[in-house]
């Protein structure tokens, strides 16, 4: 049978090369298709905008300290996960990610829906000192991001524009004004209304670490830490409508 | 290169035949894959094939091939949601039907409330407040019977509802100031009206700082606190005279935050628990230690 016939295969070399080809093209095709694609795999949703300056420099120091080797951000659509952690993940909520944090396993809790969830100080004293406010942690303790200023100023208009340049939709304007826009976001004095016009009024625009005299890494990590999950309407979400139901 | 004939060349030790192939002296054995490997590999790819009419697949425009089963992981999830909604329900609507202030005294909505109360509050409050409401600097007890803003039951959930200095419309808020940051006062009236406040607290203060520093304090802090420094609960100002702190009692602890005016922020629930819930973590926490 099919054994025998190998043969041919192995004795032919321009045979055994068409076989190839067409046996990689497959793999190929079976990866690279569905990306041409992806936009029909992202919900219709209200209220997901790219992130903040601030916020995208609080996600560069999430990957930069490496929390997602300990921590996920995806609800899975499972019962049980929907009780602890609220709705599940929507493909809409990391499209604006490059790249993901979906991560794959989880030392600590989910934090997909944790924006909101506890406040600025709580976030500044459990990074400082987990122990502090969650007895039984083996969380590391990140203190030194408080003492830290951003150190963004140079860089982040470039990081916005390689985001857009990948399909994130930030402005001209927006990726002009990135580094106002950054420090708007975290001095309660400063006039935001240039950020409110770029990002929206539902952003969150205060001092995050409790320090309003500078703009430290803790700043930009719980900035982005409160925004998470927060941004999708589920009031107007439809999980019936066209494709949502996968 | 020999033709290929297994037989004609076996290998005395090994057993197998050879390929037949043979470069410069060396042969190469013919050790196929076992037969049952093989068949399972095309049994994979068999399978594969049914896979694809049965379940989600391949990509198409407009969506996907659904397959024959029609599976959707969110339908399923939809309805295991509904039937754990459907499984509680009776008992949850006992939380919403029966009064508040009923339901802890309540046959059978006290219990459920107490079990549904314990666990919500250990899965979404005791991450600040504490296993069983002990509290932490920053984050007040909720075991004792002294309380910021409204402590009885409906006060309770009204915090829960609208969270304290959070970003519900609605939110509690008040606001100490930062006096000494914000040069309200001069560090030796901070320092003083610090030791007056641990004058009637009933702590050991030095009579000529306190002395002083209660006229800083009635002229700076009664609106609030109130003249004797028992605070006001409609205005969420502490009582300054009792043992409990939210932000420590001791004189350092004490003047930081007359120096700062921190102020604690407690999230808006109303969005993100059931009414239901909600009513039973306010049983629960009134009944970890109520006021009024």
């Amino acid at each position: 049978m099919f054994l025998k016939h190998h043969q041919l295969l192995e004795r032919n070399s321009i045979l055994l090369t068409v076989a190839i080809l067409v046996a990689v093209s497959i793999g190929g095709i079976v990866q690279i298709a569905p990306l041409f694609r992806i936009e029909q795999t992202i919900e219709k949703v209200d209220g997901v905008r790219p992130y903040t300056p601030l916020e995208l420099a609080g996600r560069q120091i999430y990957i930069r300290e490496g929390c997602y080797t300990c921590h996920s951000q995806q609800i899975r659509p499972l019962r049980d996960e929907i009780e602890r952690y609220g709705h599940y993940s929507l493909a809409a909520e990391s499209m604006y990610d490059h790249p993901f944090q979906w991560g794959s396993k989880r030392t600590g809790p989910d934090l997909a829906r944790v924006g909101g969830r506890y406040s600025d100080d709580w976030h500044v004293q459990h990074l400082i000192d987990p122990r502090a406010v969650v007895p039984d942690s083996i969380m590391p303790p990140y203190a030194f991001l408080e003492g830290r200023p951003l150190t963004v100023r140079e860089t982040i208009g470039n990081h916005l524009l390689a985001n857009a340049r990948v399909g994130v939709p930030y402005t001209q304007a927006a990726i002009d004004n990135a580094v106002t826009d950054l420090f708007a976001q975290a001095d309660p004095n400063a006039d935001t209304s240039g950020l409110e016009e770029r990002y929206g009024d539902k952003v969150n625009m205060r001092d995050f670490d409790g320090n309003p005299g500078q703009v430290t890494e803790m700043d930009a990590l719980v900035a982005y830490l409160q925004v998470l999950g927060t941004m999708v309407d589920f009031s107007a979400y439809e999980p019936e409508r066209g494709n949502n139901l996968r | 290169m020999a033709e290929h004939d297994p037989h004609a060349a076996k290998d005395p030790k090994a057993g197998p035949g050879t390929t037949g192939h043979e470069w410069d002296g060396i042969r190469e054995f013919d050790n196929p894959l076992p037969r049952w490997w093989v068949l399972t590999f095309y049994a994979c790819i068999a399978w594969a094939v049914v896979y694809w009419v049965l379940m989600p697949a391949w990509p198409i425009p407009g969506g996907q091939t659904n397959g024959v089963l029609g599976q959707s992981d969110r339908r399923n999830v939809a309805t295991d949601v509904a039937g754990l909604q459907a499984a509680r329900a009776p008992q949850m609507a006992l939380l919403t039907s029966v009064p508040l202030e009923s339901v802890a005294a309540h046959p059978e909505a006290g219990p459920v409330a107490q079990e549904v109360g314990r666990l919500a509050f250990a899965a979404n409050c005791a991450t600040c407040h504490g296993a069983g409401g002990a509290g932490a600097v920053g984050y007040p007890s909720l075991a004792d019977d002294v309380w910021l803003w409204d402590g009885s039951l409906a006060g309770i959930r009204q915090t829960l509802d609208v969270g304290i200095r959070g970003d519900h419309p609605d939110t509690r808020f008040s606001a100490m100031p930062a006096f000494g940051r914000d040069g309200l006062l001069t560090r030796e009236e901070v320092a003083d009206t610090a030791q007056y406040v641990l004058k009637i607290s009933g702590q050991t203060a030095n009579p000529a700082a306190a002395a002083r520093g209660q006229a800083v304090f009635a002229a700076n802090c009664t609106s609030c606190h109130g003249v004797d420094g028992r605070g006001d609960m409609t205005q969420g100002a502490p009582n300054l005279t009792d043992r409990e702190w939210v932000f420590g009692g001791s004189a350092a602890a004490i003047t930081g935050q007359i120096q700062n005016g921190r102020g604690g922020v407690m999230p808006a629930w109303e969005s993100r628990l059931d009414p239901a819930t909600l009513n039973a973590i306010a049983v629960y926490v009134h009944g970890l230690g109520g006021g009024t």
